[in-house]
C-alpha cells in the first residue's frame, strides 16, 4: 500500500504553489505500487524541483518524489555508458565519476537536478555547440506507463515514444532507468578565461568565433545596462587542465529567511551588475577553477531562490535562431530595461543543433536566460518577450516556463502534433498531468 | 616507512547487512563499503541487486546479495554459510536493520499482529545473531551494529507493542555482548530517534526527523569505536534519559 502524504509543492520560482498527495518510493517495487494505486487521478514525476514554474507540480492530484531511486545500476569505463536510476543527481555523478575523468556531456548550470529531470527537459549545457544536449547521450529508458507496464525504450524500436519522452516534461510516464553516455577525458579543474564585452553586437561576434573552438561558454549581460552598454556583459571560456590535486570541497551557504520584497529593486540590482561587471579587468583575466564551481555557480548558496522573497520571481529562457538573432536579442533586452523590471542573472549562451525530442528546446542559436522578480508587470513583460520570441522564430524552454501561452506553445513546437499523437496512444486517459500541461493544454485540458 | 609484513597487513572486511533494503541500510552500506566489502541480505531481490550495483560502480568493492527472511528461522544458517563464504578469511561484521512498526491503533485493532511485531523485531533479530555469533568467535574478531529504537527505553501508551519488541532485543544484545566481548568482538546498540524514512513517511509530522545518512554515518562511527550504546541523533540521549526519570504515576498519565 502506497502511503500519499499531504504537502505544498512549488517550482524553484516559487511563483507557482501547489498541494498535491506525494508518494516517495524507495525501492522499484514501490513506483510500481504507486502508480497502481493512482488507478483514477492524475500522476506526475517530480525530481528535484529544479524546474522553475509548474512543470513538476499538479494541484490537488499526486506526485511521484523520486528522490530515493538515486542509484546508480551500473557503468562501463571502456564506453562510458552509465546506466542510473532518475533520482541520481549530477552532483553524484560528478562526485562518483569526474575524479575518474568522465563527466556527464550535458550538465545543467545546476547538480542539485536529477538524471530524470534532466532526460524530460533535454537538458543543455555550457558545451552544447560541442557535446550537444542530455538527450544526444540517451541509449535507453526504462518507462513506466500509465497501464502500469514497464518498456525499455531506444531510438530504434519505438523512435516515437523515445522522441516523446525525451524533452517531454513527465508526461508519457516515469522514467525509472536510464542509460546514457558518460564523456572521457573530463578532469575537476578548467582554466577559465574572462572578458569584457561593450556590447551586444561585440557578443554576437565573439560567440560566432568561440563556440567552435571553446568547450565551454557562457556570457553573463547587464540587462539593466541601456543605450550604447545594451547587452554589455562577461564572457566566459574554459578547457579542461589538468592538475594533480583534487578540488576541495565547496562550503556551501544557506539564505536563511526570505528577503523582503524591496531588497531587490531596480537600484540595488543596477549597483550590483555594473560591480559585477568590473570585477574582470579591462584586459579580462584567467584563472583555474573546479569544474563544480564553474558550472554551478550557485550551487554554493543553497535556497538562493529566497532572496527574491516570498512571492517568488519567473525565469525567462529562449533560444532564437542564429539568423534573427541579433536584431531579436536587441528587442529583447530593450523591451527588459524598458520595463525596468530589475533582473540581475542574465545568461547568453549559444546552442549548436536541435534535439532528439519533440519537445526538446535546443535549435542552433542564441539562447537568453534572465530572472524576474514578480513585482506588478512582470506578466505583462513576459506576454511581450514571447511575442518577441515567435517574430523571430525562437522557442521558449519549458523547464524554464511560467506564463507561456497555449497559441504561443503550438507556434513554437512544430512537432507537438507527434508528441501528441504518442500521448493519445501510451496515455489515452490521461493520467500523466501537470500543471504546465493543464495550463499549456496538452492531453485534452479544457 | 611501514615494515609489517603481508600476514600483517589488515585483513579484508565483510559487512554482511541485514534487512538491506532500508534506506539507513543503504545508506549504511554506501558509507561502509568505502573501506569493506558488503553483503546485501533480504528479500527483494531486485532492490539489493539495485543497491549492489551501486556499491560496486561508487567503491568499487565487492558488492554481493543473498536471500534472507527474518521470520524463516531455518532458513539463518544458510544464511550465515553464505556470508562466511563471501567473507572468505576475512573479517565478518553485521549490520542489522529490519523490523515492522504498525501503527498501535493497527494493533489495537488485530492483536494478532503483536506476534509477528515480536518474531519481526525480536525473535527474528536474535535468532539470526545467535546462529552468526559463532562466526565471529571462530575469528576472534567482528562488529556488530543493531538498530533498535529509542522507543525500547519505555513503554508509551502510543508506541508500546513495538516499544516492548526493541527492549526486548536490548536485552539480548546486552547480553551478546557480554558473551562476544570474551571473543573480542564488539556490539553496538544504535537507538535512532525518528528517522526520515519510507517507515515513517507520511505517518504526521514528526518534527525531528533524522536523515538516514546522519544515523548510519554516527552508526559506522561507533562501530568502529565498539561503542556500546548510540543514540543518534545525539539530542535523543537527553530526552530518553529525561523520558526514563519520570515517575511512573506521572508518566501514565501522559498521552505520548
Ligand atoms: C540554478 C538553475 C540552473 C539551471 N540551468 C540550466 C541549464 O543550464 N540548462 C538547462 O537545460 N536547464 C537548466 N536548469 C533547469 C533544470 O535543469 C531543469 O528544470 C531540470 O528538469 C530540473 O531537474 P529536476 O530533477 O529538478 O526536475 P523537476 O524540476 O523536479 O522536474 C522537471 C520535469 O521533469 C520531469 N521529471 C522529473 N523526473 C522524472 C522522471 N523520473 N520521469 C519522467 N519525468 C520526470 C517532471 O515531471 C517535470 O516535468 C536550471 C535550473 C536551475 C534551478
Amino acid at each position: 500500500m502506497t502511503r500519499w502524504k499531504k504537502m505544498t509543492l512549488t517550482g524553484w520560482g516559487r511563483s507557482h504553489v501547489a498541494s498535491v498527495e506525494a508518494a516517495r518510493p524507495e525501492r522499484p517495487r514501490d513506483l510500481d505500487e504507486a502508480m497502481a494505486d493512482t488507478a483514477s487521478g492524475t500522476l506526475i514525476a517530480h525530481g528535484a524541483g529544479r524546474a522553475y514554474g509548474d512543470s513538476a507540480l499538479n494541484t490537488n492530484g499526486r506526485v511521484v518524489l523520486t528522490e530515493r531511486l538515486d542509484r546508480v545500476l551500473g557503468f562501463d569505463a571502456a564506453t562510458g555508458l552509465v546506466i542510473c536510476e532518475p533520482g541520481v543527481t549530477f552532483a553524484n555523478l560528478m562526485e562518483i565519476f569526474l575524479p575518474r575523468g568522465f563527466m556527464p556531456a550535458a550538465s545543467p548550470g545546476t547538480s542539485f537536478a536529477t538524471v530524470g529531470g534532466a532526460l524530460a527537459a533535454d537538458v543543455h549545457g555550457k558545451n552544447h555547440d560541442r557535446h550537444g544536449g542530455f538527450g544526444d547521450h540517451v541509449e535507453w529508458f526504462d518507462l513506466l506507463l500509465a497501464d502500469g507496464t514497464t518498456r525499455r525504450v531506444d531510438a530504434q524500436n519505438d523512435a516515437e515514444l523515445f522522441a516523446a519522452t525525451i524533452g517531454g516534461m513527465g508526461l508519457t510516464g516515469i522514467v525509472r532507468a536510464v542509460a546514457f553516455r558518460l564523456l572521457p577525458n573530463a578532469s575537476p579543474w578548467v582554466r577559465v578565461k574572462e572578458r569584457r564585452i561593450r556590447d551586444l553586437d561585440e557578443y554576437i561576434e565573439a560567440f560566432a568565433t568561440i563556440r567552435d573552438r571553446s568547450t565551454f561558454s557562457v556570457g553573463w549581460i547587464d540587462a539593466v545596462a541601456t543605450g550604447a552598454a545594451l547587452g554589455r556583459g562577461i564572457l566566459e571560456t574554459a578547457e579542461f587542465e589538468a592538475h594533480d590535486t583534487l578540488p576541495k570541497p565547496r562550503n556551501p551557504h544557506r539564505v536563511p529567511f526570505d528577503f523582503p520584497g524591496f531588497a531587490l529593486n531596480h537600484f540595488t540590482v543596477k549597483a550590483f551588475n555594473a560591480q559585477h561587471y568590473r570585477r574582470v579587468p579591462q584586459t579580462g583575466r584567467e584563472r583555474r577553477k573546479s569544474f563544480a564551481e564553474f558550472l554551478y555557480p550557485l550551487d554554493a548558496l543553497h535556497g538562493w531562490n529566497r532572496i527574491y522573497g516570498k512571492r517568488g520571481f519567473y525565469q525567462f529562457q529562449c533560444v532564437l535562431p542564429d539568423a534573427g538573432a541579433r536584431a531579436g536579442l536587441r528587442r529583447l533586452l530593450e523591451a527588459i530595461s524598458e520595463a525596468g523590471n530589475p533582473s540581475f542573472l542574465a545568461v547568453l549562451k549559444t546552442l549548436g543543433r536541435s534535439g532528439r525530442g519533440h519537445l526538446s528546446f535546443p535549435m542552433r542559436g542564441f539562447t537568453l536566460a534572465l530572472d524576474f522578480p514578480r513585482i506588478n508587470g512582470a506578466d505583462g513583460l513576459l506576454r511581450r518577450l514571447e511575442a518577441i520570441t515567435l517574430d523571430h522564430q525562437g522557442r521558449i524552454y519549458l523547464a524554464k516556463d511560467s506564463l507561456l501561452t497555449r497559441e504561443g506553445f503550438r507556434a513554437m513546437y512544430p512537432l507537438l502534433p507527434r508528441f501528441e499523437r504518442v500521448l493519445a496512444k501510451v496515455d489515452p486517459a490521461s493520467r500523466l498531468m501537470s500543471d504546465q500541461a493543464r495550463r499549456l493544454g496538452l492531453k485534452g485540458a479544457p | 616507512m611501514s615494515d609489517t609484513s603481508p600476514s600483517e597487513k589488515p585483513l579484508n572486511e565483510t559487512w554482511l547487512i541485514l534487512g538491506a533494503s532500508s534506506a539507513i541500510a543503504r545508506a549504511f552500506a554506501r558509507a561502509a563499503s568505502a573501506e569493506a566489502d558488503i553483503l546485501l541480505a533480504g528479500r527483494d531481490r531486485t532492490d539489493m541487486e539495485a543497491t549492489a550495483a551501486d556499491l560496486r560502480a561508487r567503491s568499487g568493492r565487492r558488492a554481493g546479495v543473498v536471500a534472507f527472511d527474518a521470520t524463516d528461522y531455518a532458513s539463518h544458517a544458510a544464511t550465515v554459510a553464505q556470508a562466511k563464504a563471501f567473507a572468505g578469511d576475512g573479517l565478518l561484521n553485521i549490520f542489522l536493520a529490519f523490523g515492522t512498526m504498525p501503527s498501535q491503533g493497527e494493533i489495537d485493532a488485530d492483536p494478532a499482529l503483536i506476534a509477528k511485531v515480536i518474531e519481526a523485531n525480536y525473535t527474528g533479530a536474535a535468532h539470526i545473531l545467535h546462529v552468526a555469533a559463532p562466526v565471529l568467535e571462530a575469528r576472534r574478531a567482528g562488529r556488530v551494529v543493531v538498530l533498535t529504537s529509542v522507543a525500547g527505553d519505555r513503554g508509551r501508551l502510543k508506541n508500546y507493542v513495538y516499544g516492548s519488541a526493541k527492549a526486548g532485543l536490548n536485552a539480548y544484545l546486552q547480553g551478546l555482548r557480554a558473551r562476544l566481548f570474551r571473543a573480542g568482538c564488539t556490539v553496538t546498540t544504535v537507538k535512532p530517534g525518528p528517522v526520515d524514512t519510507a517507515m515513517s513517511y507520511g505517518l504526521n509530522d514528526m518534527p525531528m526527523m533524522a536523515a538516514p545518512e546522519t544515523v548510519a554515518a554516527a552508526s559506522l562511527k561507533a562501530a568502529k569505536k565498539g561503542a556500546e550504546t548510540l543514540y543518534t541523533p545525539g539530542i535523543w540521549l537527553i530526552i530518553m534519559t529525561i523520558i526514563r526519570l519520570i515517575p511512573e504515576r506521572i508518566f501514565k498519565k501522559l498521552n505520548i
